[in-house]
């Protein structure tokens, strides 16, 4: 089973390491791993997606986490209203006549192109893990020449906020 | 002394705030070894005198450390220097550290101009020693030494002991800074839990009222937590049978009634009974080490299990828990015994298990002029009239250690539990020396695991120290060669010792007595002069070579399954 789990750890050099290290010596496999800096410029946060048998595993993640001295908190967040986000760059082979028709795929998915080769395209999509995956999906009979793909980063939907909130928009994933 | 150390104005260099910061600690003793990248701070210890052990190896120093932090229940320090220094104290350190010792282990760095670049007794100990340290630090510049120091002490000591490893550059501890000291710890991400939850100890309360067949686990943690005195208190008022674990032997009086000895691989048979049987298991301070437990599903199959942990981690890490506890032993343990609850007197459980401690116990045979171990143990407990500091390292020695020597009071049992460190016993017992000057000290070591360490016999020359070293010599990895016995069709692959030193020559070469013991019509009086004699002995004692350790759950049996028990 996939968990996705956010941890606030203490923006300072090494503090990585003891996260990966700390999986990689009791076993647990990280699917995808983001790090970066918050509002608190003192502050990262981190976005693991585990693979889990057994939940009491994913306890224990969180527990040994949560032991880490640069670790200020750890949450599963899987069951969670969250907004949770990847980004992909796509390049596909694109000759000139498929550019049309592969615009007007980029277009319902929110997704933009940011380069034109010859005889490729890159493309790039944020979304959600399923939407990503959709729209990869998509372009495959294209020719994928390159994909990259960032893990996920997400954290908990504003719902504390007033309903009006305006950085609430979340509706398109 | 200088006198500018104690002026106001604190400007001062990073070598000689670490020697200050220890001082503000309230350090008596240092173990540790100098070199290149720890010089200045080596200077700082000669000019103002503080009290530095030196050993013979590094490895030696950290397990005096150790030993000192065991039975002091004060931070053990050890300083060494980079590279080899410093590697040659990780074994103390991943040692410390899955035994829950509380630590501060210094070691010196190359210039931070130079880290990086393969410099000459670099390493990169940071790196190393992240996963076995409770935390460990770089010091990058001396304006931060004062708060790392402190940080480090307060976590090596709080919450669930363990080793903190501060790595000092060497132009950091020459550089000048600010000392200020007073500043309170900062760590949001370090909050221990202390108090337990009164919901859950209220938990407890009720399923003690309701358990027909209670038992006690007493791990290490009661004794980190000081609790012993509240464990005897609980188990006084709720007539709770208990059991020990390797580690948590001495937190309750071994010769107690309700005292059922060890459990685990080579425990007693009742007490391995007790959690077989027991509806209600309280576990206190322990973490269901695969050597307790055995196989895990035959482990207290029909118990209802509560356990207390500071470390939240261990709940449920290997036991499935009904009733979690997070919190200090000793809180626990009081307010158990303020709310009280309905006492229960489980008289028919405790009839049943005093029967299976009569009719099963520790048992051996001495026959003949050989002397058996576990004889020797006994008459050792008889000697000291168990009073007596005892020192192990891991193996056969320490199983019948553990079995035969009867622990009344805590913090007189000093072993390697978890990693199994050969070398740990001796080096550790010169540290609980100098935690407690004035208890006897034994040194329960095999003849292999004395190798590797011996060295350390110079600190006994230098001062005197008047550790008794007992080596119980069976000429071989005594439990390496049992389990070649038992499971490798008797194929004793380099488990025997055909060439061994001349022990007594060889205490003799330190100038400290030797003394060998071959037969059993010697012992008692050898034993006599050896605890009377008022400075070091070393004692080479010739036992039965191919004496095993039983009773025995083999790998892959459940705690009901021992084999070996009287017959």
């Amino acid at each position: 089973m996939k968990r996705t789990i956010t941890a606030l750890v203490n923006n300072t050099s090494g503090v990585l390491n003891r996260i990966t290290g700390l999986f990689a010596r009791r076993h647990y496999n990280i699917e995808s791993i983001t790090v970066g800096v918050t509002e608190n410029p003192s502050i990262s946060r981190m976005t693991f997606v585990v693979n889990a048998d057994q939940m009491e595993n994913v306890e224990q993640v969180i527990k040994q986490l949560n032991k880490q001295v640069d670790v200020l908190k750890v949450k599963d967040i899987t069951d969670e209203a969250i907004v949770a986000r990847e980004l992909a760059l796509i390049k596909i082979v694109a000759s000139t006549a498929q550019r049309g028709e592969i615009a007007a795929l980029v277009n319902p998915f929110r997704a933009s192109i940011i380069d034109i080769g010859r005889e490729s395209m890159t493309i790039q999509i944020t979304g959600d893990h399923p939407k990503v995956e959709a729209f990869i999906d998509l372009l495959r009979p294209y020719g994928i020449k390159e994909l990259a793909r960032t893990g996920i980063t997400a954290f908990n939907r504003g719902h504390k906020k007033p309903l009006n909130d305006s950085y609430r928009l979340t509706l398109i994933n | 002394m200088e006198t500018e150390t104690n002026a106001q104005a604190k400007e001062m260099s990073g070598s000689s705030m670490l020697i200050k910061a220890l001082a503000c600690e309230d350090v008596d003793v240092i173990f540790g070894y100098p070199g290149g990248a720890i010089l200045p701070t080596y200077d700082e210890i000669y000019k103002t005198g503080i009290r530095h052990i030196l050993a013979r190896h590094e490895q030696g120093a950290i397990h005096a450390a150790e030993g000192y932090a065991r039975v002091s229940g004060k931070p053990g320090v050890c300083i060494v220097t980079s590279g080899p220094g410093a590697t040659n104290v990780v074994t103390g350190i991943a040692d410390a550290m899955i035994d829950s010792l509380p630590l501060v282990v210094i070691t010196g760095q190359v210039a931070t101009t130079v880290i990086g670049t393969d410099a000459f007794q670099e390493a990169d100990m940071i790196g190393i020693t992240m996963p076995i340290t409770k935390h460990n630090y770089q010091v990058r510049s001396v304006d931060e030494l004062p708060r790392i120091i402190k940080e480090a002490f307060h976590i090596a000591t709080t919450g669930r002991p363990g080793p903190v490893l501060i790595d000092l550059p060497k132009d950091v501890s020459l550089a000048t800074g600010l000392f200020d000291y007073d500043k309170e710890v900062d760590l949001p991400g370090y909050q221990p839990t202390i108090i337990p939850n009164k919901l859950q100890i209220r938990k407890v309360v009720d399923s003690v009222t309701a358990a027909k067949k209670p038992v006690i686990l007493a791990g290490a943690g009661v004794l980190h937590a000081k609790a012993s005195e509240e464990l005897a208190q609980y188990v006084e008022q709720q007539q709770i049978p208990v059991v020990n674990t390797l580690l948590g032997l001495g937190s309750f009086p071994g010769e107690d009634e309700l005292h059922l000895g060890m459990a685990g691989m080579h425990g007693t048979y009742t007490a391995n009974m007790a959690l077989h049987e027991a509806d209600l298991l309280i576990s206190i301070g322990a973490r269901f080490d695969d050597r307790l437990t055995g196989n895990l599903a035959h482990f207290a199959p029909n118990a209802k299990v509560a356990h207390i942990d500071i470390d939240p981690a261990e709940i449920g890490k290997n036991v499935p828990t009904e009733i979690p506890v997070v919190g200090d032993a000793k809180e626990a343990l009081k307010m158990l015994i303020e709310e009280e609850g309905e006492r229960g007197e489980h008289q028919e459980w405790k009839t049943w298990l005093s029967g299976l401690k009569e009719e099963y116990p520790l048992w051996y045979v001495q026959d003949g002029e050989t002397i058996k171990p576990q004889h020797l143990i006994e008459k050792i407990y008889e000697v000291t009239k168990g009073e007596a500091v005892v020192t192990t390292d891991v193996g056969q020695h320490q199983m019948w250690s553990a079995q035969f020597y009867k622990f009344n009071h805590p913090n007189q049992w000093v072993t390697s539990g978890g990693l199994g460190t050969m070398g740990f016993g001796f080096p550790a017992a010169i540290g609980a020396q100098f935690a407690k000057p004035d208890k006897p000290v034994v040194a329960i070591i095999g003849d292999a695991g004395f190798q590797m360490t011996a060295q350390e016999l110079s600190i006994l020359q230098e001062l005197n120290l008047p550790i008794k070293i007992m080596i119980v010599n069976n000429a071989a990895l005594g439990m390496v060669r049992q389990w070649q016995q038992l499971f490798h069709g008797e194929r004793y692959s380099n488990s025997l010792f055909p060439v061994q030193p001349n022990f007594v020559k060889l205490a003799e070469a330190y100038d400290i007595k030797g003394m060998q013991v071959n037969e059993l019509h010697e012992l008692e009086s050898a034993l006599k002069e050896m605890f009377d004699y008022p400075g070091p002995v070393l004692m080479d004692c010739r036992v039965a070579k191919q004496e095993n350790v039983y009773p025995m759950i083999s790998p892959g049996k459940g705690q009901h399954q021992m084999e070996g028990v009287k017959p």
